[in-house]
Parts: C-alpha cells; sequence; structure tokens
C-alpha cells in the first residue's frame, strides 16, 4: 500500500520534471551507407572512448559489416590480448570506474536507441569547463555529467558565458576560450563519425532490414494480386 | 476406391476427421455480406500463430535470469541468424494483436455480435482480452529493460492496493519484495507455458460457440430462418471454404504488408511499440522519469490515473480500472434493442458509440503522457481548480466510459429504430 502510494508520488513528480524545457538537441548527421564515416567513427571511439565505455553486445569481427577486413581490424582497432570473436569489451573494472568518476561509465552498445543520436551528438559537442565539478567539466545536455570533456584536446577550451542581466541557459552560450587541434568543422566532423558508428553499433543489422523490406513488401503485393484475383474468381457466383 | 480414400475411410472410422472438417469449415454456412471489419478474426487467429512460431524460436536463445536477460535479447538482435527478424516480429506481433482485437472487439459492439444467441462468444472474447492482457504483460518484463522492470513494478503493486490481503497478494506475485529474478523467472513460465495454453483452447472454445450458433453479420440478419427448402441451406450463407478461406487470403496479405512495412521500416514504431527506455537494462535504484504501460494498456492506466485516492487508498482507482474491463462482460445483458445491428439503430447509440470511442482513444493518448502534458486548470474554476486539465480531460473520459454501458439499457429501449430486413443486404 505505502509502496504504492510512493510509487505513485514519483510518477507524479516525475513528470512534473519530465516536462521541463530540455536543451534543444541538434541534427546528427547519420548516414549508414557511408562506410568510410562509420570506420572513421570506429577508429575515434577506440581511441577516446573505450577507455571506459565497452559496446559489450558488438563483436570485433561484426565491424567487416562497415567495409573493414579481418586484418584491419587486427591491427588498428583491437586491443591487445583481444581475439576477432570478442566483445568489444574494456579493461576497466566496474569498481574503479565506480570510484573514479562516481558512476559506472555505462556500456553504449544501444546508447543510440535509448538516448537517441541527436542527443550523442549534441551532447558530445556541449562540454564547457566548470570548477564547480569534481571533472572540472559540465554539459549542457546532460547536466552535471560524471564524464569530462574527453576530446577536449580536438574541441579546445569551452566555457558557458552568461549574458548580462540573463537568467539561466535561454541566455547562456558557449563560448571558445582556446582553440583546439581541429577547427569547428573538423571538430562536427568528428563526433559526427563517433555518433554515426554509434547508430550502427546500435543495431547492426538495420541495413540488412531495410534492404529486405522492400523485397518481402514487393513479394506480398505480387501475393496480393494473386489472392485478389483467386478471391475475385471464386466470388464470381456470390451475388 | 482411391488410396488416399481408403485412408480417410480408416481415419473416419476412428476419428471425426471428415465431419469435423465439413462442420467447421466445408459445410459452415456463413452470411455472404461479411464487410471489411470481419477480416479481424481470421487475423487474430493469424497474429496468435505467428507470436507461437516466433515465441518458440526466440525461447531457444532467450535467458530468464535478470542477471543475462537484456544480453541475450542483445544477442539474439546481433549474434542469432535472422534473430531480428524474429525478434521484431514478435515485438510486432504484440501491438498488432491488440489492433487486430481492439477493432475485432469494436466490430461486435457496431454490429451487435453479442447478442443473443452469441452471449457466450462474446464473453469468452472477453476471458481471451483478459488472457492476452495477462500474456503482453508479463512478455513485456522479459527484455528486463527499465520499462520491464518499472512497468512491473508498477502493475505488480497496484494489487497491493486491496485492502487486507494487499500487501500480501503482490508479495505473492512478484515472489520477492522487489520485482526481481524470482519475478522474472515465473513470468517467463506463465508467458511461455501457462498462458498460450489458456489462449488456445479459449480461442478453440470461442470458435466452437461461434459455430454452434452461427456468425453474426453487418445487417444483423439471423440468416438460419431463411433456409432453401431441398438442400436446408441459409439462403444468405455461404461455406466459409472456399469463399472465406479465399476471402481471408486477400485480407491476411494485406495485414502482411502492413504488418512487414513496421517490422522492417519501423519496428519502434515511434517508441509506442519498442519504448527507448528499454534499451536501457532494469535498474532497481534507478526509477525513469515518467513511466508510462505500452500503448494498448494505456486508456486503462489512464483510468487508474483518473480516479483520486479515497480514505487515504489507491483502492477505489485500481477497483474502478478493473471493473472498466469487468463490465465488458456485461454489454450482451446491457443492451435493450430490438435490433442488432448499428446500420438499424437509431441516433442515441450511434452518438453513444461514437463519444465512447472518442473517449477511449483520448484515454489511451493520455495514458501515454504525463499527467501535466496539457497544463494546469487556472485556479479561480471551483473544485477543479489548479487541478492537471489532462486529469480533468481524463476523469471526464472515465465518466463517459462508464456511462456508455451503464446507461446502455436505458438508451437502447428508448432509442428509434429502423426495421430491419428479411434478408441480408449487398
Amino acid at each position: 500500500m505505502k509502496s504504492f502510494v510512493t510509487l505513485l508520488m514519483v510518477l507524479v513528480a516525475g513528470s512534473a520534471f519530465a516536462s521541463d524545457a530540455t536543451h534543444p538537441l541538434d541534427k546528427a548527421p547519420i548516414d549508414l551507407g557511408n562506410t568510410v564515416s562509420l570506420q572513421r567513427g570506429a577508429a575515434a571511439f577506440q581511441s577516446y572512448c573505450a577507455g571506459c565505455h565497452s559496446l559489450a553486445y558488438m563483436r570485433y569481427s561484426r565491424l567487416t559489416d562497415i567495409g573493414l577486413t579481418e586484418d584491419q581490424i587486427k591491427k588498428t582497432l583491437l586491443p591487445a590480448g583481444a581475439k576477432i570473436g570478442d566483445t568489444m569489451g574494456i579493461a576497466m573494472r566496474p569498481e574503479d570506474g565506480k570510484a573514479w568518476f562516481g558512476v559506472r561509465p555505462p556500456d553504449l552498445s544501444v546508447e543510440a536507441r535509448s538516448r537517441g543520436s541527436d542527443w550523442i551528438y549534441t551532447y558530445l559537442r556541449t562540454f564547457y569547463r566548470d570548477d564547480s565539478r569534481p571533472t572540472g567539466w559540465n554539459n549542457l545536455v546532460y547536466e552535471r555529467s560524471a564524464m569530462p570533456h574527453v576530446l577536449y584536446q580536438l574541441q579546445g577550451e569551452v566555457a558557458l558565458q552568461h549574458d548580462q542581466g540573463g537568467e539561466g541557459h535561454a541566455a547562456a552560450k558557449l563560448v571558445k576560450v582556446s582553440d583546439g587541434q581541429l577547427n569547428p568543422a573538423e571538430y562536427d566532423a568528428v563526433t559526427g563519425d563517433i555518433t554515426n558508428f554509434l547508430a550502427w553499433v546500435s543495431e547492426p543489422a538495420q541495413d540488412t532490414r531495410v534492404r529486405m523490406g522492400f523485397f518481402v513488401i514487393g513479394f506480398l503485393l505480387i501475393l496480393l494480386v494473386l489472392t485478389y484475383n483467386l478471391k475475385k474468381d471464386y466470388w464470381k457466383d456470390v451475388h | 476406391m482411391s488410396r488416399i480414400e481408403a485412408l480417410q475411410g480408416w481415419i473416419d472410422a476412428r476419428f471425426p476427421l471428415t465431419s469435423m472438417w465439413k462442420e467447421h469449415i466445408a459445410e459452415y454456412y456463413a452470411p455472404k455480406n461479411f464487410n471489411f471489419w470481419y477480416y479481424f478474426g481470421s487475423l487474430a487467429l493469424l497474429v496468435l500463430v505467428m507470436q507461437i512460431l516466433t515465441g518458440i524460436f526466440l525461447t531457444m536463445n532467450y535467458k530468464p535470469d535478470a542477471a543475462s536477460a537484456f544480453a541475450s535479447v542483445e544477442y539474439i538482435m546481433r549474434d542469432v541468424s535472422w534473430g531480428w527478424l524474429i525478434r521484431y516480429m514478435h515485438s510486432t506481433g504484440a501491438s498488432m494483436f491488440f489492433v487486430v482485437v481492439y477493432l475485432h472487439m469494436f466490430r461486435g459492439l457496431m454490429y451487435g455480435s453479442f447478442r443473443a444467441p452469441r452471449e457466450l462468444v462474446w464473453v469468452v472474447g472477453v476471458v481471451i482480452y483478459l488472457a492476452l492482457m495477462a500474456e503482453a504483460f508479463m512478455g513485456y518484463l522479459l527484455p528486463w529493460g527499465q520499462m520491464s522492470f518499472w512497468g512491473a513494478q508498477v502493475i505488480v503493486n497496484l494489487f497491493s492496493a486491496v485492502p487486507f490481503i494487499g500487501p500480501d497478494l503482490s508479495l505473492w506475485i512478484r515472489g520477492d519484495y522487489v520485482v526481481s529474478d524470482a519475478t522474472l523467472n515465473r513470468f517467463f513460465a506463465f508467458h511461455v507455458i501457462a498462458l498460450p495454453i489458456v489462449l488456445l483452447g479459449l480461442v478453440v472454445v470461442h470458435i466452437i460457440a461461434l459455430h454452434e450458433v452461427g456468425s453474426n453479420n453487418p445487417d444483423g440478419v439471423d440468416i438460419k430462418k431463411l433456409k432453401d427448402s431441398k438442400t436446408g441451406r441459409p439462403l444468405d450463407g455461404i461455406p466459409f471454404h472456399p469463399y472465406y478461406t479465399v476471402k481471408d487470403m486477400v485480407g491476411a496479405t494485406v495485414f502482411l504488408i502492413v504488418f512487414s512495412a513496421i517490422v522492417f521500416f519501423a519496428p519502434e514504431m515511434g517508441g509506442y511499440f519498442l519504448e527507448a527506455n528499454n534499451f536501457i537494462p532494469a535498474d532497481p535504484l534507478k526509477t525513469p522519469e515518467h513511466i508510462a504501460p505500452v500503448w494498448y494498456f494505456t486508456p486503462f492506466y489512464s483510468v487508474l490515473r483518473a480516479v483520486p485516492p479515497m480514505f487515504g487508498s489507491q483502492f477505489p482507482g485500481v477497483a474502478v480500472m478493473g471493473a472498466a474491463v469487468l463490465i465488458l462482460f456485461a454489454v450482451p445483458w446491457l443492451d435493450r434493442s430490438p435490433v442488432r445491428s448499428i446500420r438499424y439503430r437509431g441516433p442515441l447509440f450511434k452518438r453513444a458509440l461514437a463519444v465512447f470511442i472518442v473517449a477511449f482513444v483520448v484515454l489511451g493518448y493520455l495514458g501515454i503522457k504525463p499527467t501535466g502534458v496539457w497544463g494546469i486548470m487556472p485556479e479561480g474554476i471551483p473544485l477543479l481548480g489548479g487541478a492537471p486539465v489532462a486529469t480533468v480531460v481524463a476523469q471526464l473520459c472515465t465518466l463517459i466510459y462508464f456511462a456508455f454501458f451503464l446507461a446502455m439499457p436505458w438508451y437502447t429501449a428508448r432509442d428509434t429504430y429502423k426495421p430491419v430486413p428479411e434478408r441480408v443486404t449487398a
């Protein structure tokens, strides 16, 4: 009884928060047919993300689907000691992750399905310097995120600037404090590739699925012509 | 006598094969004027078979274990050959089952298919609907995502609102103090064995009951009244096979086109068939911001939320929600109209049915959304000031929902009616 009331209260309270305005999301440049972008995304993911984030349901060998050969995977993406048939796990122990970041870095296998590609793309591009945070970084999309800005060397340092007299995020904007290795367009491209890769990882069969869909529906349309005419023929004498 | 005929004779001497074939298929006379709405019975059977077949293959790789359930579903999606197709067929099938069944039930309401002598066909149908709800609810826990977990938590907690035995009852259902591995295991057992057996049995009873009294039709005309004097066949009846077998094949093909369009191009159906939150593994320590059941339960979820707690108890809401489903059983005895079909009913019933459908759809929509979706009533309004607009609308729709049934004896008795023809119309 009590737990039910509590739960209902949580639901009501939760829905009140959910209606709060959130940071608008930018459209992620998703193109699963672009294998070059997917390969760049895979490489960037291995360099910058895979230290903490696993893709526990994804096998290295499946990366052949985005145009890599097994040799290329072994040479460039496979960590020491891992086999090509392994899933893309991480070496970091969960308890270490919890100790270092306060929360275990989540597995990203289906992140693009739970949060959406646009969220990931915007998230990667809205980190800013915030010395009040343990990591020294904060994020516009995911406030008080436990994740530091691991791409800051690429993007450069960004700060949140509040306009005079302005209140809240509506009046705040991100401004660049120092340059990184990439210009803003290049940085968007890298984060776009990572997002594209994660979108592919979230459902590696999705291209096959769509391609097959046309064949299946094409077959059913032909079947419809047959069944429709069969019915018409049988029903000739029903008045 | 050919060998096949000899074999048939041998079987018929031991099992009523030919007579059953004739009774239920080749010489079952169905009205010749079935329209669009009469496809959904056979389609429901098609979906049931599809769910059982895909379910068997899912079971081969699924693990009903809290520690590995989520991963096993992703294993099916990635590493099992055609696993993604089987899984999407099953998840799409669950939602499409309800689409088909809701349309099937609406047909029954529209054409008075629940009226004498078909009361039992309707009653068994409502039992099937209840079993289907249980089947869908337990199946939804199996992927072990956040929505699976918290949805089950909310629904099982409803039982804890029952006076006196509530807390023990919900504990007994879960087998633990929270939804856990024990719950997952028993829900798996119910989902893959107990309820499918019950469903199949009920479907057989539903069809036998139907074939005993014969099918209704869009005119609500009793086709057994006028029979051919020589053959004894109903003048407006045609054998189910081959006429309706070939017709249902057309319906099945069109249905499969729609079904495939969802499976191959939009398996998540914008988050309504597969919710985004369910791609996060179940976490008992993290309540999602907004918990909503899958769309087919939302009308009743809205009813639950619309009823305010009374005497510090949520039980009234739970009871009203239960009554909203159970009231369907009473429909055959609530309708006092002299005719069956909406075609010969007067404006009162037509308006009541239209308003009922609108209220049901609005309840369904509101059940998906947080209560704050339409803002707050202005403070100045007596009684309702400060309440969420959506809650007030849901309360209104709940009243309409019940009024449709409870006032049925009144408005059907006072309605005007058109004369029903002797024969079915084209």
